[in-house]
């Protein structure tokens, strides 16, 4: 069969891989949220007195917003009655000490989806933290990291081994009641991961954490805090799967970053959610608020971004630019194929004077899927000086994929300069007969021409997790050109 | 080596090539010729296995192979070259990258192991030299921004790295200035080989001055109308093609 035009949108299927359930015994809380749910989070967790006032204001603050609606997405109205805000593996009472406590079935896990937890871990000089489902299981490479005074545990240890610095900054970048999500978040959040780099330390390795979702019928309310104090450097990677389900499951966490003085924070995602089979049955509602607070001088925070999964995907991370001459960066893959939706942009907000933004979006839509970038440049009155360029290119696979920008823009400073580019293109017949006319076949030329497209976003990632994202690209568009 | 018998295509309702014949031995270097329309570019496109056309009736066979039956990419890695009229650019893809991968696309089917990137740049840089192209060449998109001579002559660097045992050249010679073409004649030329056929499809004499074919032939409406020696297009350029179109119809 040769390259036909008209069947470049029949879609086949690979399989999601990452799609097996563990077989753990859990303990979860019965579905449903009152105070009382609140109440019993937090006394499981034996949290101080000002976590449990935090959550509960927070839950009263969410009791009255409403969800938000202005996504292009599109999806069935969430029962939060329905969901249970935490599950834990039951083993939890006795927490593991060190790795070889960790239940095996667990480790097989991660196995699985290839994390390095063991030596491979310490090979690749990656810290992993890993959250399942709600509890995070393992921090590895801990005594390296605090030899030079890291600190990189679960939010959960962090409140009880740090609660000052948690008190500090909770909330300090994304209030309780920012948004619908995020005040959930704050009143049933259960676990993440909590770093913070002291004074002029360069954090010696990439930290890195995986989540993944695993008990049915929960909701994943991670909760992330890093703090780079002046002068100081992290880079650090997440990476996001769950097992394939026909109900969809709501992941709402929430991620606060905040760079001091001359301190750069490179926070870098792939997120490859179960996305829902070819009919949009089952998936993940990736509901996700991510905000970097660039508070002092010259400090600087770059996010990058591979999207590959989520039924929905809605989520925005955004630089606060408070700190002079603070510098944001927004770098994103979104890929969305079959019935997938995603909704996903940066905000830059430009606060203090001579603030610099650089926002390149790459969004990739095949199928039925639809693919949106929305951004906000906002420029206050007292940020001279400010600058922005935004570049936003969408490629298209098939006939029956949308592609859409939506840029906002609200300039308050006549020396701003602002620029804006964006691009639509489609992955030809003609391109595709080319390569194949070179000997490549038919999906190795269009995973070439994808991650051409891409390149510009791949070369931001540390070495090994752009290796890792090309491939999950591959694996994501494969059979998405017939 | 390329063997065509009666070959009939279509494109959505029109008949394109209406009962084409045509043998091409290995060592012979083949010109079609003839006015715009009378299905050369369709000759060169179904030999490489483009999807738009429909055979309709004919074989082609090719080192014994029913080519019809392999895919674009099959034919590709049994030595089958077609340099585009009108080549493709990939924005974003570096043109080494895409070269790289159509060399070692062949070497795996012939069973052999991938070059390294070392080896690789080491040929490549060498071939580019003989064509008097800019090794800065390999580091830009593919085709992205050349200029109609570029892209020509990024063509027959791809065939002299390929080394194709049959190489159709599509109007590789229009649009070229006199430096280009001779550029581009001079890698066809370090092409010719007792194991390897050309088939040149032009529409002038010109370049006929640089490579010398064993065979012309004229196409129209779908047809070989007539074939000869080199002094045929000669004939043409002297005569244009309305008189063999007469005399095919008559």
């Amino acid at each position: 069969m040769a390259t036909d035009p008209d069947n470049l949108e029949s879609l086949v299927n690979r399989r999601y891989e990452h799609g097996f359930v563990t077989d753990i015994e859990t303990e979860s809380l019965p579905p449903g949220l009152d105070e009382n749910v609140v109440r019993a989070i937090s006394a499981r967790k034996k949290e101080p007195t000002f976590m449990l006032e935090w959550r509960l204001q927070a839950y009263r603050q969410w009791l009255e917003m409403k969800e938000p609606e202005w996504a292009h997405v599109h999806y069935p109205k969430i029962d939060y009655d329905a969901i249970s805000y935490f599950a834990a593996p039951k083993s939890d009472d006795d927490r593991p000490k060190s790795l070889d406590e960790v239940d095996p079935k667990l480790l097989e896990t991660y196995d699985k989806l290839g994390i390095p937890l063991h030596e491979r871990a310490r090979l690749a000089g990656v810290a992993v933290d890993a959250v399942f489902d709600s509890v995070s299981v393992a921090t590895t490479f801990k005594e390296k990291l605090s030899d030079v005074g890291v600190i990189f545990c679960s939010f959960s240890e962090a409140v009880q081994e740090h609660p000052d610095l948690v008190q500090q900054y909770l909330g300090t970048v994304v209030p309780r009641r920012d948004n619908f999500f995020a005040a959930l978040n704050a009143a049933v959040f259960s676990d993440g991961s909590f770093v913070y780099i002291p004074k002029g330390v360069r954090c010696p390795m990439e930290l890195s954490t995986y989540f993944r979702i695993n008990a049915a019928n929960t909701g994943q309310f991670e909760r992330t805090l890093i703090i780079a104090d002046e002068g100081s450097h992290v880079s650090y990677l997440e990476g996001c799967t769950a097992p394939m389900r026909d109900e969809n499951q709501l992941h709402a966490a929430v991620v606060e970053l905040v760079a001091l003085k001359d301190a750069e924070i490179k926070y870098s995602t792939v997120q490859n959610w179960y996305p829902g089979d070819e009919n949009g049955v089952g998936g993940i509602y990736n509901f996700v608020t991510k905000r970097g607070d660039c508070r002092g001088a010259n400090s600087k925070i770059s996010w990058t971004q591979v999207e590959t999964g989520s039924a929905i995907t809605w989520k925005y991370p955004s630089c606060l630019l408070r700190g002079e001459n603070s510098v944001g960066e927004f770098y994103s893959v979104a890929v969305a194929n079959n019935m997938q939706q995603a909704d996903t942009g940066t905000k830059m907000i430009h606060i203090g004077r001579n603030t610099r933004s650089t926002i390149v979006s790459k969004g990739i839509s095949a199928g039925r899927a639809e693919n949106a970038y929305r951004g906000l440049v906002k420029v206050l009155p007292q940020a001279h000086g400010a600058r922005n360029h935004t570049q936003c290119d969408s490629l298209l696979i098939g006939k029956q994929c949308g592609a859409h920008t939506f840029p906002y823009m609200e300039i308050k400073n006549p020396t701003a300069r602002i620029e804006h580019e964006a691009t639509t293109s489609k992955i030809s017949a003609d391109q595709l007969f080319y390569c194949r006319q070179r000997g490549m076949s038919e999906e190795d030329a269009v995973n070439m021409i994808v991650n051409g497209f891409c390149k510009e976003v791949f070369k931001e990632l540390p070495m090994e997790f752009a290796v890792e994202a090309q491939a999950l690209l591959n694996v994501s568009l494969e059979g998405a050109v017939g | 080596m390329l063997e065509i018998q009666n070959l009939k295509t279509r494109i959505g309702d029109s008949e394109i090539l209406r009962g084409l014949s045509l043998s091409v031995n290995a060592g012979e270097v083949h010109a079609i010729m003839g006015p715009n329309g009378s299905g050369k570019s369709t000759l060169a496109q179904v030999v490489a296995g483009h999807a738009d056309y429909e055979v309709t009736a004919g074989t082609v066979t090719y080192n014994g192979k029913n080519l019809l039956e392999l895919e674009p990419e099959e034919r590709a890695r049994e030595g089958i070259f077609l340099g585009f009229q009108y080549p493709v650019e990939i924005p974003g893809v570096n043109n080494a990258y895409l070269l790289k991968a159509a060399v070692n696309a062949k070497r795996k089917h012939q069973g052999l192991g991938e070059v390294d990137a070392f080896e690789f740049l080491k040929l490549a840089r060498e071939k580019m030299t003989t064509l008097g192209m800019d090794p800065k060449f390999l580091n830009r998109g593919v085709n992205e921004g050349f200029s109609g001579g570029e892209k020509k002559r990024n063509e027959i660097l791809q065939m002299a790295m390929l080394e194709p045992s049959l190489a159709i050249l599509d109007e590789t010679d229009s649009g070229l200035d006199i430096d280009a073409l001779k550029a581009v004649a001079e890698g066809v030329n370090a092409l010719r080989s007792p194991d390897r056929a050309i088939i040149l499809v032009t529409h002038y004499q010109r370049l006929l001055d640089y490579i010398e074919p064993d065979q012309v032939h004229v196409l129209s409406e779908g047809r070989i109308v007539r074939s000869g020696d080199k002094s045929l297009a000669l004939e043409l350029e002297e005569r244009g093609y309305d008189w063999l179109r007469e005399a095919a119809s008559a």
